[in-house]
């Protein structure tokens, strides 16, 4: 699904080129659900940008689908640690956003509203928050608005979802309550997720895979596999195996920020 | 009771002042000439009503025609610089010249241009006023959050979807919000405007007055031009709140 060859990306910063990226390889299967760690300022939030377009590499191949990435990738879902809704529009209405824009929806918008609308209030069922479509953000708490954000980014039903840090502005038993979300919707649809985090436990909780990367410039330097059965349980991430992995991912990114 | 006190607190404060101002021209024998009475004021107000009103409805049309140009004017050419970082650069510096320069000193072109009346008053409140509606929208479209614009453009989005699903709606508050800093200009334009040359307005109206020493009639224009600038400035507060209700709204539950 995403391959990125040997990619670096350089941009022009004050005082000459800076190099964010440096020779980045990742390979995300189809349906997997990847996980992106490292210490901050790594270049985390470029990768994303990268795999949807947004910025060109300046060095390497970036494949999504098989296809090299020439600019947008038009099927991508995002998130972002601000949940970025638009105050004047309604719940159901930001939910709709990206229906207005991604085609086949954009054509038969007016035609079909209601049955997006309801497609709109199904997902919102999902994540906890039936009833609320008819509300205005402001008026939601900030791990309600979270969701609403996720259900933004997936109403088009995209076949990759990029999450830069959903989680990190959220209280710890809010941002636990969202994994479990996260977790169930992803066990219902399987599409590819790339997950931007610094949260050691979120990455093990939620990954299939996941990738470490070094201090800037980033560059990835090791991936490790999680194989904790699915579909988890919150209580994995009190079991001795899983605080093993979350403590040896600390130690691996201590040492990446000495050096 | 105290919700009364507060609704007639303006009022109760406007009443103080004039009293406070009636007992210092009484006490100190202050003459007319100088700085009349608020009685003598209300009535020159009362003898002359006819003339005031006349010249009150001049600067107010005129004020108004400057600023609708000036709308329409200043909403095209914010949503002309707000649309690209190249153009918001390039074109920020001369607006900002164009803006200093003081329109007092336009007059006199325009009146050469146009001749003496209401089309220079019209032009010298439009020039003053598109100002901050240009700036305001500009900015509005130039803040949009880059994650946002992230979202939309993954998505496939092209500049004017950007522009119309979230740069338009979200410039809205500050268009509205700089309409109340526009009115204001455009009635001091018209009024700088009349003073120097017209035939007819309450800024016209004073330098007569002036001229013939009927301070109280004078002043009694000041408080005309008080009225108006108070009347124009409410109504459009209460459109901005009208049209961006949500603005004010998530401001206040942002904290929680």
């Amino acid at each position: 699904m995403i391959e990125l060859d040997n990619v670096s990306l350089a941009y022009a910063g004050r005082t000459g080129p800076v190099l964010a990226l440096e020779g980045a390889d990742i390979k995300v299967a189809k349906g997997e659900f990847a996980a992106v760690v490292g210490p901050s300022g790594c270049g985390k939030s470029t990768l994303m940008k990268l795999v949807s377009g947004l910025v060109k590499p300046t060095k390497g191949v970036v494949k999504v689908n098989g296809y090299q990435v020439n600019g947008p990738v038009k099927l991508a879902g995002m998130a972002f640690q601000n949940s970025n809704l638009l105050p004047w529009r309604t719940v159901i209405e930001n939910l709709m956003l990206p229906l207005e824009i991604v085609e086949p929806y954009r054509s038969n918008f007016r035609s079909k509203k209601d049955e997006y609308r309801a497609k709109g209030e199904k997902l919102l069922d999902t994540v906890g928050l039936t009833g609320f479509g008819d509300r205005f953000p402001w008026e939601l708490s900030g791990g309600m608005q979270q969701r609403a954000s996720l259900c933004r980014s997936l109403i088009h039903e995209p076949a990759l979802l990029m999450l830069d840090e959903p989680f990190a502005a959220l209280d710890a038993f809010t941002r636990e309550e969202l994994w479990c979300v996260m977790r169930d919707v992803w066990e219902r649809l399987r599409f590819t997720v790339v997950l931007v985090t610094h949260d050691l436990r979120e990455a093990a909780f939620l990954a299939d895979t996941i990738h470490i990367m070094s201090a800037r410039p980033g560059r990835i330097i090791e991936s490790r596999t999680v194989d904790f059965a699915r579909p988890r349980d919150l209580d994995v991430c009190y079991s001795s195996p899983f605080t093993d992995l979350v403590h040896t991912l600390r130690n691996k990114i201590a040492e990446v920020r000495q050096a | 009771m105290n919700r009364n006190v507060e609704t007639l607190a303006p009022w109760l404060f406007t009443i103080a002042i004039f009293v406070v101002w009636e007992l210092i021209c009484r006490l100190f024998n202050v003459s007319s000439i100088i700085l009349p009475a608020p009685s003598e004021i209300f009535q020159a107000a009362i003898r002359f009503w006819g003339p005031l009103m006349r010249n009150s409805w001049v600067t107010l049309w005129t004020t108004l025609a400057g600023f609708l140009m000036a709308v329409a004017f200043g909403l095209l050419l914010g949503l002309f610089v707000g649309w690209s970082r190249t153009i918001y650069r390039g074109l920020y510096p001369v607006m900002i010249g164009f803006n200093s320069i003081p329109k007092v000193a336009v007059v006199p072109i325009l009146v050469m241009w146009f001749g003496i009346g209401e089309i220079p008053a019209i032009l010298t409140a439009f020039l003053i006023s598109f100002f901050p509606i240009v700036v305001n929208v500009a900015t509005g479209l130039a803040t949009i959050e880059p994650e946002l614009e992230d979202v939309l453009r993954a998505l496939g989005a092209s500049k004017l979807d950007v522009m119309r699903k979230v740069g338009i709606p979200r410039a809205m508050p500050y268009f509205f919000g700089s309409l109340k800093v526009a009115i204001t200009l455009a009635f001091v334009g018209a009024v700088v405007s009349e003073t120097i040359a017209a035939n007819a307005g309450l800024g016209h109206l004073m330098t007569q007055a002036g001229s013939n020493f009927q301070m109280p009639l004078v002043f009694a224009g000041l408080l005309a031009l008080a009225v108006l600038g108070i009347g124009m400035y409410a109504i459009t507060a209460w459109i901005e709140g009208r049209m961006t209700g949500w603005a004010f709204r998530s401001q206040q539950s942002a904290g929680g």
